[in-house]
C-alpha cells in the first residue's frame, strides 16, 4: 500500500515554481531547455560577430573595424559557436531526448546535470568578458597556435584558459552523464542494438568527449605554464617545440568535429525514416559506420597540419586515414537515399531541413576529401576554400540538424504545433541564402584568398561581396526562427501524442507536452 | 542545325566572358577556379584537383540524382506505397567497396605528386626565407645578399582610401623576392616570432616557417613573370598586409640583378659615413617609423594600450639615448619587439630614433647620427 501512495504522490509532483526551478534544477527537461537556450543566446552573439566580419569584408579596404578587432571576432566566433552554440545545443537535445527515446524516468546523474549546465553560462561570460579587457580578448584564431598564443597574446588569454578548462569539465560531466543514463536506464527489452540512432549516436559522441576534453585542458596548461612559469613546452629557445601544440590541440580537435556531427547523424536517422514512413535502411550499419567514424576521428589529426613540415611517411599515413574517412561516411549518406527510396515521402518542415542536411553536408564532404588529398592541401590550406568547407558541414550540417531536431521535437516540448507558412519561409530563406552566403566562398579559396584577414586584394571583391549579402540575410532569418520558437511556446494548435503520422519511438507515446516526469514506470520494449 | 546553334551560343558565350573577364570591373566573377601555376608541382596539383573534383562531382550527380528521384517519384501526394525493405547486404558491400577503389585510384597519383613535393634534393640554389611579424626577410645562401621585404606603401595608403586605385592591392612589396628561371630553387624556412605560412599559389610552395625550426620547399619556375602570394598562417594584427612577390627573371638578368644590388648595399653602407643634418634625419625617420615601426605603435606614437605600447610617454624615447637604441637595434627578447639592427641600415636606425626623439611633441632635441649606431652595431 505505501508504495502505492508513494507514487501517487509523485505524479502530483509537478514543475518548482520560481527561479530556484532552475537554479536548482534536477529535470531533464529543464535542464535540456537550459541548455537549448544558453545554446541560442551564445548562437545570436557568435552570429553578430560573423556579421561584423562579413561588413568587413563587404568590400576591399578597412571600413569597419581595425585588424586587431577583426582577428578577435574570428577567433571569438569560432570559440562562441562550437563550445558556445552547437556542442551546448546537441546536450540540450540529448537531454530532453535520451531519457525519454530509452524510457527512462530522467538522466543517471541529475545533480551533476544541474552542475553542468550551470558551469556554462559562468565559463560563457568569462569567455565574452575578456574583450572588454586592456588589451582585447583573444586575437589568435580559434585553433590559438602558440606561440602567437603564448608569448605574442595578450593579458586576457588568461581567462580564455580558465574558460577553457570550465567547458571542459563540463562537456566531460555531461558526456558521463550521458553514458551512465544509456547504459543503465534503459526500458527492459532494448537491448544495444534495439536503441534508437540519436541514442546510439550520443553515447558515441560522449566516449569522444571524454577522450579528447582532457587532451584540450592538458594543452591550455601547458599554455599557462608556458606563459606564466617558465616552462618552454611551445618555446623552441627553451627545448620545446611549437608544432607540437598543433599534434596536441588536433587530436583534440578533429574528434572534436566529430562530437559536433554524430549526434547529428542521430537526428536524421530519425527524420527520414519519420516522413519517408519506412524503417532506417541499414541500421546495423549505420552503428558501425558511426563507431568507424569514430574511431578513425582518432588517427587523422595531422591531416589539419600538411604543411608544418612533417616527414613524407607522416604525410602520406595521415592522407590515406583521411580519405578512408570517406567510405563509412559515404554508407550513412547512402543509407538515408535508400530510407526514402521506395518511401511514401512528405515535406514537412523537419524532413525539408534533413534533405537540406543530407544534400549539403555530401557537398561539405566533398571538399573534405578533396582536403585530404595532402599534395593538393598545400594549395587548400588555411584558404576560404577550408573556410567553405568547415561551414557546410558545421553550419549546413551541425546547425541545420539541430534545427531540424527543434522542429522535430517542438510539438512533443510545447504540446503546439508551430506556425507552419513562418516555418515554411524561415527554411527556404536560410536554404537559399546560406549557399549565397558560403558556396561563393570555395571560389575565392581557390582564387587564392587566404583566411582570417581583413581586407584583400581586388580582384576578391566581388565573391566576398555576394557573399557578405548572404550572410546578412541568413543572420537576419535566424530571428524569425526565435520569434517562431517563443510563439510556438505561446501557443498554438495543440499537438497529438504521436505529433507526425509516421512517428516511432518511445518519445511519441508520452503526451504532448511531454509532462514534467515521464516514465515513472519503465516501459517494456519488444 | 541544333548543333551549329548551339555552338554558335557557346561561342558567343565565350565572348561575353572574355570580355567580361578583360574589363577589370569584372575580373572578380572570373576568379573560380584554383591557378595552374608555373612550377611542375603547381601543375600536378591543378591536375589531381581537377580529377578529384570531377569524381566528387560523378558521385555528386549520382547521389543526389537518387535523391531527386525518390523526392518526385515516391512521394505520398502521389499516392507512393512505403516499402518496408531495410537491408540489402549486395547494395550494402557494392556502396562501401567501390567508394575504396575509387580511393585508391586517387591514392596512387596523389602519393607520387608528394613525393616529388618533398623532394628538395639536388638543388641549384637555395634561398632561405624568415617569416617576422609582419614582413619577409630573404637570405640568398652563399651569395652576401639579403633583404627584408615590406608591404608597399601605396598599398598602404590604399588601406583607409581607394584600394581599386592602388595596382595590386595589398599584393605587391617594396622588394621583391627575384629569382632565375629553369632552376631548381630550394627555399628553406624560419621564422623569427611566430608561425607564418609562405605561399605563392603560382608556384605551388605553401610551407609554415615556424620559429626555431627549419622547413624547406623548392620551385622550378618555367617562365619569367611576377608570381604573387601571401602569408597563409594567422601571426597576428597585420596578418593580411605581409604580402609576397616572387620575379621570375631569365638567368643573365638575374645575375645583372644580383650584381646591382651588391653595388647598392655597397652604397648604403657608404652613406653611413656621412654627417646627416636633422631635417634629413626627421624626413627620412619619418619613412621608416611608418613601414617598420607604425603598424604596432601606430603612425600618432600612442601604441595599442594592452597590446603595444606608445612611444609618447615612454622612458625610451625621453630616457638615455643608449638604451632607446639598443632596443631598436637589439628588440626585447619575449615579446612582439623584433632587433631591427639587421632590418634597417646604420642610417635608417639612425634617423628613427632621431624622429621617435621628436616627434608627437616629444622634442628631446637630440640628433643621432648614423656613425654613433654603426659603432653600436
Amino acid at each position: 500500500m505505501s508504495t502505492v501512495a508513494t507514487a501517487h504522490a509523485d505524479e502530483h509532483h509537478g514543475a518548482p515554481k520560481g527561479i530556484t526551478r532552475w537554479l536548482f534544477s534536477t529535470n531533464h527537461k529543464d535542464i535540456g531547455t537550459m541548455y537549448l537556450w544558453f545554446a541560442f543566446t551564445m548562437f545570436l552573439i557568435g552570429g553578430a560577430m560573423a556579421m561584423v566580419i562579413r561588413a568587413e569584408l563587404f568590400a576591399p579596404g578597412l571600413q569597419v573595424v581595425d585588424p586587431q578587432f577583426f582577428n578577435m571576432m574570428t577567433t571569438m566566433h569560432g570559440l562562441i559557436m562550437v563550445f558556445g552554440a552547437i556542442m551546448p545545443a546537441f546536450v540540450g537535445l540529448a537531454n530532453w531526448m535520451i531519457p525519454m527515446m530509452i524510457g527512462a524516468p530522467d538522466m543517471a546523474l541529475p545533480r551533476m546535470n544541474n552542475w553542468s549546465f550551470w558551469i556554462l553560462p559562468v565559463a560563457g561570460t568569462m569567455l565574452v568578458s575578456t574583450m572588454f579587457m586592456e588589451g582585447g580578448g583573444p586575437a589568435f584564431g580559434w585553433t590559438f597556435y602558440a606561440p602567437l598564443s603564448t608569448t605574442f597574446a595578450p593579458a586576457s588569454t588568461d581567462f580564455f584558459i580558465f574558460s577553457i578548462h570550465l567547458l571542459g569539465f563540463s562537456s566531460i560531466m555531461g558526456a558521463i552523464n550521458v553514458i551512465v543514463t544509456i547504459l543503465n536506464m534503459r526500458a527492459p527489452g532494448m537491448n544495444l542494438m534495439k536503441m534508437p540512432m540519436f541514442v546510439w549516436t550520443w553515447l558515441i559522441t560522449a566516449f569522444l568527449l571524454i577522450a579528447v576534453m582532457p587532451v584540450l585542458a592538458g594543452a591550455v596548461t601547458m599554455m599557462l605554464t608556458d606563459r606564466h612559469f617558465g616552462t618552454s613546452f611551445f618555446d623552441a629557445a627553451g627545448g620545446g617545440d611549437p608544432v607540437m601544440f598543433q599534434h596536441i590541440f588536433w587530436f583534440f580537435g578533429h574528434p572534436e568535429v566529430y562530437i559536433m556531427i554524430l549526434p547529428a547523424f542521430g537526428i536524421i536517422s530519425h527524420i527520414i525514416p519519420t516522413f519517408s514512413r519506412k524503417p532506417l535502411f541499414g541500421y546495423s550499419s549505420m552503428v558501425y559506420a558511426t563507431a568507424s567514424i569514430a574511431f578513425l576521428s582518432f588517427i587523422v589529426w595531422a591531416h589539419h597540419m600538411f604543411t608544418v613540415g612533417m616527414p613524407v611517411a607522416g604525410e602520406l599515413y595521415f592522407m590515406y586515414a583521411t580519405i578512408m574517412i570517406a567510405v563509412p561516411t559515404g554508407v550513412k549518406v547512402f543509407n538515408w537515399v535508400a530510407t526514402m527510396w521506395k518511401g511514401s515521402l512528405s515535406f514537412e518542415i523537419p524532413m525539408l531541413w534533413a534533405l537540406a542536411f543530407v544534400i549539403l553536408f555530401t557537398i561539405g564532404g566533398f571538399s573534405g576529401l578533396m582536403l585530404g588529398v595532402a599534395p593538393v592541401d598545400t594549395q587548400y590550406h588555411d584558404t576560404y576554400f577550408v573556410v567553405a568547407h568547415f561551414h557546410y558541414v558545421l553550419v549546413t550540417g551541425a546547425l541545420f540538424s539541430i534545427i531540424a531536431g527543434v522542429y522535430f521535437w517542438l510539438p512533443k516540448w510545447t504540446g503546439h504545433m508551430y506556425n507552419l507558412k513562418l516555418a515554411t519561409f524561415h527554411f527556404w530563406w536560410s536554404v537559399i541564402w546560406v549557399n549565397v552566403l558560403f558556396f561563393p566562398q570555395h571560389f575565392i579559396g581557390l582564387a587564392g584568398m587566404p583566411r582570417r584577414i581583413p581586407d584583400y586584394a581586388t580582384q576578391f571583391a566581388d565573391w566576398n561581396m555576394i557573399s557578405s549579402i548572404g550572410g546578412f540575410a541568413f543572420g537576419l532569418g535566424q530571428l524569425l526562427f526565435l520569434y517562431i520558437v517563443v510563439s510556438t511556446i505561446r501557443g498554438g494548435e495543440k499537438a497529438s501524442t504521436e505529433v507526425w503520422d509516421g512517428s516511432d519511438g518511445l518519445e511519441w507515446t508520452v503526451p504532448s507536452p511531454a509532462p514534467f516526469h515521464t516514465f515513472a514506470t519503465a516501459p517494456e520494449v519488444r | 542545325m541544333a548543333i551549329n546553334r548551339l555552338a554558335s551560343a557557346l561561342r558567343t558565350l565565350g565572348v561575353l566572358t572574355g570580355s567580361l573577364a578583360a574589363n577589370s570591373a569584372f575580373a572578380g566573377w572570373g576568379e573560380l577556379n584554383m591557378t595552374r601555376g608555373v612550377t611542375p608541382i603547381s601543375q600536378q596539383q591543378y591536375d589531381l584537383h581537377m580529377i578529384v573534383f570531377w569524381i566528387c562531382v560523378a558521385i555528386g550527380i549520382v547521389v543526389f540524382g537518387a535523391i531527386i528521384y525518390s523526392v518526385i517519384n515516391h512521394r505520398r501526394s502521389q499516392g507512393a506505397e512505403a516499402a518496408q525493405f531495410h537491408e540489402n547486404t549486395t547494395v550494402e558491400v557494392l556502396w562501401t567497396v567501390v567508394p575504396i577503389v575509387i580511393l585508391v585510384a586517387v591514392a596512387i597519383p596523389a602519393t607520387s605528386t608528394l613525393l616529388s613535393l618533398e623532394d628538395t634534393s639536388d638543388a641549384d640554389m637555395t634561398v632561405q626565407i624568415t617569416g617576422y611579424q609582419w614582413k619577409w626577410k630573404y637570405d640568398y645562401l652563399g651569395e652576401d645578399l639579403s633583404f627584408f621585404s615590406n608591404l608597399s606603401q601605396e598599398s598602404r595608403d590604399g588601406i583607409k582610401a581607394d584600394p581599386y586605385a592602388v595596382e595590386n592591392y595589398l599584393l605587391d612589396v617594396d622588394k621583391p623576392l627575384v629569382l632565375p628561371v629553369k632552376k631548381k630553387v630550394r627555399f628553406v624556412m624560419t621564422s623569427a616570432d611566430v608561425i607564418h605560412a609562405w605561399w605563392v599559389p603560382e608556384l605551388g610552395v605553401k610551407q609554415d616557417t615556424i620559429p626555431g625550426f627549419i622547413n624547406d620547399s623548392w620551385a622550378y619556375i618555367e617562365e619569367p613573370g611576377v608570381y604573387r602570394g601571401q602569408c597563409a598562417e594567422l601571426c597576428g594584427k597585420d596578418h593580411g598586409f605581409m604580402p609576397i612577390v616572387v620575379i621570375a627573371k631569365t638567368e643573365p638578368e638575374y645575375n645583372q640583378w644580383v650584381a646591382d644590388q651588391k653595388a647598392a648595399a655597397a652604397a648604403a653602407a657608404a652613406s653611413a659615413d656621412r654627417e646627416w643634418s636633422k631635417q634629413e634625419l626627421m624626413a627620412k625617420g619619418e619613412e621608416v617609423y611608418n613601414s617598420a615601426c607604425a603598424s604596432c605603435h601606430q603612425a600618432n606614437g600612442q601604441g595599442i594600450p594592452g597590446v603595444f605600447p606608445g612611444m609618447v610617454g615612454s622612458s625610451y624615447t625621453t630616457g638615455p639615448v643608449e638604451d632607446h637604441i639598443d632596443i631598436v637595434v637589439n628588440g626585447k627578447p619575449g615579446t612582439a619587439m623584433q632587433a631591427f639592427g639587421e632590418q634597417l641600415t646604420a642610417a635608417e636606425v639612425a634617423a628613427v630614433v632621431t624622429y621617435e626623439r621628436n616627434a608627437w611633441g616629444i622634442d628631446t632635441g637630440d640628433v643621432i647620427q648614423p656613425t654613433a649606431i654603426a659603432a653600436n652595431k
